[in-house]
């Protein structure tokens, strides 16, 4: 990637940089390191309370890895279509920009769809009979309060648990302040992306000479998406998953 | 292409030109005006925090006094602590980076001159809120707003959300002002001004802007879990629900240890300044110092649980961080006997500002003395929550990092003001400092292991601790004659003192090498360093020793673009301002109304000034 672009326009200063580089660039870099700070305190938070909860449900309950490894996969591939989008800019192809850039902006709000649905259907969750002899079946981990939930299901024929809310345990919690805050993360990243987008019908305002624009609102996305995968596999997959003995 | 019917809003409020008056500061985007708004604004509110103190000490001049009440000593302790750190001590060194570090870098401004106007109204804004809960009744839980003091059941009062909201607005304005300072050192040094050759108080900025950029949002998101466990019944620190309040005060110390070194390491840099220019040598050792610096940021983030040697983390955790504390002791010590080092031997001038750097040497090394009794976890449990701890924290901070300060107001007085102080009055004033704070705190240290419990509103009479109270209370009225000389001394001199020569300590950086004051532009033609201490050097080599001063001539500057005045980030801070109080009173008209509001206004500011160009062509 380019270190120093020569911003002929008046939104940058080109003048004498130490080390060449952009000063936006850098203060970008600088944000995303603070950022990291700012998931570590919540992932760590998350991990501390890992099974501390003292009713359910629990992740084991709630999650569903095929559904989320979609939204996963949907969200990584926004971020090639954000690469495609940069791409077209610095080749001049406004109209190959604009359609990337659509679609990175569609990619990522059904990335936030899929986690509406994701959280409305965790706080409506369940346990009926048929999910818990599939439970028994799929993941072989049936504890005491899946025996109690299932034993108070088969003898009512009712739904027995009202959802998981962010009150309802330590589970709830972090859970929904973690992934929560990172869908707020990606919320930003489409309102950004879009704004480039309809500034690109301003004329003199997204061009190839100022794609360090585009660039930036690029970095937070790819920054973004780490962060989903660092929350995928700690959060969801070792949650259904557990190493052993933990 | 540009065809697609989608309109795009073309209004432009035309921008600030060459404003004057009050309304020129509220636009200004020059790094030494916002210098000066921060110094004077944080002045004023360490004075509060003076007042704050004054009052506490009153109540415990002697046994069972009733001046304030419990509730209002509360509130006093809690208050005192938070504005010394967050409106006080971290401001002022802000002050000192926002007229500094350009003028020693040699650059005519901070990278980021819009953001940096961003920073200071935006720290206006959380300082006024968080002093302004007084109204109401202000927070009460203690600095560190221990769990579960602070959750809603025990505290449903708005004090606490107002400590809550308004420590957020503060993170964000000294989040922005470190991303600033981070990109400026980097980037915008002059030709020649490599690493090994950046002023020590530059050196110190930039590592303490690293340790903002790092550990502010640890509590961010401590703040933020404590606001969802207040506003919406969340579990985090709720017992009752498994939550635990030790994971509270990790996250609190996680930040807590480094913002120690945000306090202090700005203050090394001042007197690591100042020490040098009055011994008419160079700094001793000046990359072990620079080293010493940069390792102690680094431990710092090793030692945070030794706030909690008495939670009962366990003998493994105690004696972990006993040793990791033990060690951070060493670079500390290392910078000390630079220090002196420096002084050994030289030319010394023992002018306002030298007196305050060496009162700072002996003051801090008093505190790094009891802190290293601290360190020892079975010794910590007898002073933890006694007023030892009082003791050694003001010893750090009011005789380490105030005293730094107060030198660097004197040092920099003639550079900023264009004027001279009266020296005799700033010896007076040190002098009442130096005494003043010895009898104040000093006596804390007999009361302390003597057991008695610091936060306390009062104490029975019989205990032992009477005279030393009453002697601390003494004290407070030497300090507050102090502060009055030199209020009198720098407010009268600033108005019509005698006029100050460009250098008049025959410095050694370049903010010596231009006029005092600065021109707006700081420099007329950015200089090309060629050696550590480059304005010494120049002086050294230049033949008849006269040297000319580069800024200031008021000629050929037509062809220097400075960035344009911007109402933007005023209008930014102002929609985060609006926001906080609109959280707080959530229920006002409809819920969460004013707080929409304030996001509206943040909004239309970001968008305004993303579209605003750094320069309107004339």
């Amino acid at each position: 990637m380019a270190t120093e672009v020569n911003n002929d326009t008046n939104h940058d200063d080109h003048e004498y940089t130490t080390t060449g580089l952009n000063h936006r660039k850098m203060l970008m870099w600088a944000f995303l390191g603070s950022d990291c700070m700012f998931f570590g305190a919540l992932i760590a938070t998350y991990l501390v309370y890992q099974g501390k909860s003292l009713v359910g449900p629990y992740p084991v309950d709630v999650f569903d890895i095929p559904v989320t490894s979609v939204s996963t996969f949907v969200l990584l591939m926004s971020s090639m279509s954000m690469v495609l989008a940069y791409a077209a800019l610095t080749q001049n192809k406004i109209s190959g920009f604009r359609i990337w850039m659509a679609s990175t902006a569609i990619m990522g709000a059904t990335f936030i769809g899929f986690q509406v649905y994701e959280f409305s259907s965790f706080s409506t969750f369940h346990v009926d009979i048929e999910s818990c002899n599939e439970k028994i079946v799929k993941h072989g981990i049936f504890d005491e309060y899946e025996e109690e939930l299932c034993a108070n299901a088969k003898e009512d024929h009712v739904e027995t648990h009202d959802g998981l809310q962010p009150q309802t345990n330590l589970f709830g919690t972090t859970f929904y302040t973690l992934t929560g805050f990172h869908g707020a993360h990606v919320t930003l990243g489409i309102i950004w992306i879009l704004s480039l987008l309809f500034l690109s019908y301003k004329k003199g305002m997204i061009t190839p000479e100022r794609h360090l624009d585009v660039d930036l609102a690029a970095l937070y996305w790819h920054f973004v998406d780490v962060v989903w995968i660092v929350i995928f596999t700690v959060i969801y997959l070792f949650g259904v998953f557990p190493f052993p003995g933990s | 292409m540009s065809s697609l019917p989608i309109p795009i809003p073309n209004i432009r409020i035309p921008r600030p030109v060459h404003p004057t008056g009050i309304w020129s500061w509220f636009t200004t985007i020059d790094h030494k005006r916002i210098g000066i708004l921060y110094g004077i604004t944080a002045f004023f509110l360490f004075l509060s925090g003076g007042v704050e103190a004054t009052l506490m000490r009153l109540q415990l001049a002697g046994p069972e006094l009733g001046i304030v009440s419990a509730a209002i000593y509360n509130q006093l302790f809690t208050m005192h602590g938070t504005t010394m750190i967050f409106l006080a001590i971290m401001p002022l060194s802000a002050a000192f980076f926002n007229y500094l570090i350009p003028l020693q870098i040699g650059a005519r401004d901070v990278a980021f001159p819009r953001l940096n106007a961003f920073s200071y109204w935006t720290f206006l804004g959380g300082a006024l809120m968080l002093k302004l809960s007084w109204i109401g009744g202000a927070t009460d839980a203690g600095w560190f707003g221990y769990a579960p003091l602070t959750s809603i059941d025990q505290n449903p009062g708005k004090g606490i959300d107002f400590w809550i909201i308004s420590l957020q607005i503060l993170g964000i304005a000294s989040l922005a002002s470190a991303f600033n300072f981070i990109v400026t050192i980097i980037n915008l040094r002059a030709p020649g001004m490599t690493w090994m050759r950046l002023p020590l108080f530059t050196w110190m900025t930039f590592i303490t802007a690293i340790l903002l950029v790092l550990a502010f949002p640890v509590i961010t998101v401590a703040l933020i879990e404590l606001t969802f466990d207040r506003y919406f019944g969340f579990n985090f620190f709720n017992v009752a629900n498994g939550g635990s309040v030790v994971l509270w005060q990790h996250l609190f110390w996680v930040f807590g240890h480094p913002e120690v070194y945000i306090l202090i390491l700005p203050a090394m840099g001042i007197v690591s300044e100042v020490l040098p220019v009055f011994s008419k040598k160079p700094l001793f050792g000046y990359a072990t110092v620079v080293l010493a610096g940069a390792i102690i940021a680094f431990m710092g983030w090793m030692v945070w649980s030794h706030h909690m040697f008495t939670v009962g983390l366990g003998p493994v955790a105690n004696t972990v961080f006993t040793i990791t504390t033990m060690l951070i002791a060493v670079p500390t010590g290392i910078k000390m006997f630079n220090w002196i080092g420096t002084i050994w031997g030289g030319s010394i001038k023992l002018n306002t500002p030298m007196l305050f750097s060496l009162g700072f040497i002996a003051m801090f090394l008093i505190g790094g003395l009891s802190g290293v009794m601290h360190a020892v976890s079975a010794h910590d449990a007898q002073q933890q929550d006694t007023y030892f701890v009082p003791a050694h924290i003001h010893y750090v901070l009011f005789g380490g990092a105030i005293m730094a300060i107060l030198s660097g107001i004197y040092y920099w007085f003639p550079k900023y003001s264009g004027k001279m102080y009266s020296e005799k009055e700033g010896k007076i004033h040190f002098w009442l400092m130096m005494i003043g704070q010895n009898v104040t705190f000093f006596p804390m240290h007999f009361v302390g292991l003597d057991g008695m419990p610091r936060r306390i509103y009062t104490y029975a009479e019989g205990m032992g601790w009477d005279l030393w109270n009453a002697v601390a209370t003494a004290g407070v009225f030497i300090l507050i004659a102090g502060f009055l000389v030199m209020i009198n001394n720098l407010g009268r001199h600033w108005r019509n003192g005698p006029t100050a020569p460009s250098d008049p300590w025959d410095g050694r950086t370049l903010e010596w090498s231009i006029s005092s004051p600065p021109p707006e532009h700081n420099f007329d033609e950015i200089p090309v360093v060629t050696a550590l201490d480059d304005w010494w050097v120049t002086k050294q080599d230049s033949q008849n020793r006269a040297v000319p001063v580069s800024g200031g001539s008021g000629e050929e500057t037509h062809d220097i673009h400075m960035p344009q005045a911007s109402y933007w980030p005023f209008v930014v801070a102002l929609g985060l301002f609006v926001g906080a109080y609109g959280v707080v009173f959530n229920d006002l008209i409809f819920p969460y109304l004013i707080a929409g509001i304030g996001l509206i206004i943040t909004f239309i500011g970001v968008y305004s000034w993303s579209l605003e160009p750094v320069n309107d062509p004339e």
